[in-house]
């Protein structure tokens, strides 16, 4: 497997002789920077932390302000309650079937025309490339964007969420670097048994990038995981809307509601929020540990030749 | 074998006997005339015959960037041309500058104006140099073990929908929520964050320091990797402590990095998170929080006045382009690194 070894290990710590004495400052500093470290950890997990535990604590700790760190009134009604909201696996069925579309979209074609442009004898390569490094320093905007969306007819189709999205400059960059490095050997010597561009292609190349394309497609998955924006502006049907729009407009209406009926009213739906977040959360945080490196890989990639 | 008219006359004789044989009008021409220049062989007819199977690789890709990418670059006319609902996306009445002239004369242009400004330089300013500091602490650690916990945990925000970063700030700043109960636990009286404005901007940044600073580390920690260990030997003989090595070897050796990342912030520094402005800011807030692209989202869609948000975002495009190409001059004339 042709594998993405390029990158430098980012986890590896400096090797230090061991007969040379730290000084009682930088000793000093070890500790400090340790310390100082922890914390960040701890701030960066609290909010998480935080959600869990007024995900279970009933609504009346919650308005108290005595939730924090730990549930307090363990309840589980609001999630059960929520476990049957038809609406909200609807929106994530939404997500689900966005991501897998849009993914899908965006692999085929970044895949093909990576492969395609990392030919360098290809005639007119250079053109096309310049068409793509362009559209990563100027967009449409979002008014052009909006009415070329609405003049297709997506509006209200899964289509505006999936297909305007398909090729990230980025994204294209680092699979064209990739197949650049691929050994040229191996393609030549299926050229000349007899293989076509095709064969090449789908039986030597794809099954020798399985690392690349895998962290391809955890980068567009999880922007279309994450995406809630195009779905607010194209989407205006419940049925289509994704988790993260579902959850936008808990927040947003919350919010509204209490400006308008005073400040208790905002927390009402505090214990509710928090659930929904966290339902929310709880797969990305369970796939996370595992696909890490991938994204780490990735970043790495786009900066060798970007 | 396919010989090339223009390469004849260069070859060896073996060779020109070889392409004599294949092709004797090519080296008899080539006496004659002056060389033909290679192209007259290599053209598109041939090219594609060659490669068509790779182009068609590119048909759809391309198809997809005229229409999904330059079809709105070119759309961005109708800030120049009255729009209609019902008529042609580009516009059917040439303006002029009619919008661009009514934005800076807008009562709102300087509040989004500066509100943009202040965000972006605020970004810059403090949360830029958060993940040189916090790469540089990483690299110091001695374990392993300790160091890739530490990534772990700082990246996963990174990986949170905006949406969810904008549910964690509703929390925490809630009247009842952590933030809050330290304020009470000080003495004072409870404060609504998210409904004053005077708290929008410090909320902002702090929201994406949680946010983008582990991540950010990433290219630093791969530029410190490239340090040469040798440097620090030398240094250590030399008799520098470790801050004269930070400051001698480690700090010049993730400068590129450094530049590059800041002049790509800087190209950035107009389009302020958009989506996390939306998601945070109420009319209670809009004196600090409402930006140039909030506006111009209230203006298109909302109102539905698409000529002029498709106006205001030219402007906001190009003062962004304009502060990219300065700072990448600047860098190259100071520091000798640049994008281009």
């Amino acid at each position: 497997m042709v594998t993405t070894d390029v990158v430098p290990d980012i986890s590896r710590v400096r090797d230090v002789p061991r007969t040379v004495k730290d000084t009682a400052s930088y000793r000093v500093f070890r500790v400090v920077n340790v310390t100082v470290l922890v914390i960040v950890c701890a701030v960066t997990l609290y909010p998480f932390v935080n959600l869990a535990a007024k995900a279970f604590s009933s609504q009346g700790y919650i308005m108290a302000g005595q939730v924090n760190l730990w549930p307090r009134g363990f309840n589980l009604t609001t999630l059960d309650w929520l476990a049957h909201q038809e609406r909200f696996w609807t929106g994530y069925g939404n997500t689900i079937i966005q991501t897998v579309g849009g993914t899908t979209i965006a692999m085929v074609l970044t895949t093909t025309m990576a492969y395609a442009l990392a030919k360098k004898h290809l005639k007119g390569r250079g053109i096309v490339i310049g068409m793509v490094v362009v559209t990563m320093f100027f967009n449409g905007g979002l008014i052009p964007n909006y009415l070329l969306i609405t003049n297709l007819g997506f509006k209200n189709t899964v289509w505006a969420i999936i297909v305007p999205n398909a090729i990230s400059a980025f994204n294209l960059l680092v699979m064209k670097a990739f197949f650049e490095n691929f050994p040229a050997e191996l393609e030549e010597a299926a050229a000349i048994d007899g293989m076509t561009t095709y064969g090449i292609f789908f039986r030597i190349v794809l099954p020798l990038s399985k690392a690349v394309i895998a962290t391809m497609i955890l980068f567009y998955a999880v922007f279309f995981w994450n995406s809630w924006f195009p779905a607010m502006l194209y989407l205006s049907d419940a049925d289509l809307q994704p988790v993260t729009l579902y959850l936008r407009n808990l927040l947003a209406g919350a919010s509204g509601a209490g400006r308008e009926a005073g400040m208790e009213e905002v927390q009402i739906g505090s214990n509710l929020k928090a659930v929904t977040m966290l339902l929310t959360v709880v797969p990305i945080i369970a796939v996370y540990p595992f696909v890490q490196k991938y994204f780490v890989t990735g970043v790495m990639l786009g900066s060798v030749k970007g | 074998m396919a010989p090339d008219t223009g390469t004849a006359e260069a070859s060896p004789p073996t060779r020109g006997g070889e392409l004599a044989a294949d092709t004797p009008d090519a080296v008899l021409g080539g006496r004659s005339r002056p060389p033909q220049p290679l192209r007259d062989k290599d053209t598109w007819a041939r090219a594609l015959r060659k490669d068509w199977r790779l182009y068609t690789f590119l048909i759809l890709p391309i198809i997809y960037l005229l229409i999904f990418r330059y079809t709105p670059m070119a759309g961005n006319v109708v800030a120049f041309r009255r729009f209609r609902p019902g008529s042609s996306m580009f516009g059917d009445e040439w303006v002029g500058l009619y919008y661009f002239q009514a934005f800076i004369q807008d009562p709102k242009f300087w509040e989004v104006f500066l509100n943009t400004v202040i965000l972006g330089a605020l970004t810059l300013i403090v949360v830029f140099p958060l993940p040189i500091v916090l790469a540089l602490m990483l690299n110091e650690l001695r374990s392993r073990r300790f160091k890739k916990f530490a990534q772990t945990i700082t990246y996963l925000p990174h990986f949170m929908s905006m949406v969810i970063v904008a549910g964690f700030v509703f929390e925490l700043t809630a009247v009842n929520g952590t933030i809050n109960q330290v304020v009470s636990g000080l003495g004072n009286d409870p404060i609504p964050f998210m409904q004053k404005a005077e708290w929008f901007r410090q909320i902002y940044v702090s929201s994406e320091i949680w946010q983008t600073v582990g991540f950010g580390t990433i290219l630093y920690l791969a530029a410190l990797t490239t340090i040469d260990d040798q440097l620090y030997e030398a240094a250590r003989i030399d008799g520098a402590n470790r801050w004269q090595q930070t400051w001698h070897i480690t700090l010049p050796g993730i400068r590129p990095t450094i530049v590059v990342l800041l002049i790509l912030n800087i190209g950035t520094f107009m389009a302020v998170g958009f989506e996390k402005v939306l998601l945070l800011y109420n009319p209670l807030t809009y004196p600090t929080a409402d930006v140039i692209a909030t506006y111009l989202y209230r203006v298109g869609i909302n109102s539905g006045s698409f000529s002029y948000a498709a106006a205001i975002g030219l402007f906001e495009a190009v003062i962004g382009l304009v502060l990219v190409l300065s700072a990448n001059l600047i860098a190259k004339r100071t520091v000798g690194a640049s994008l281009w």
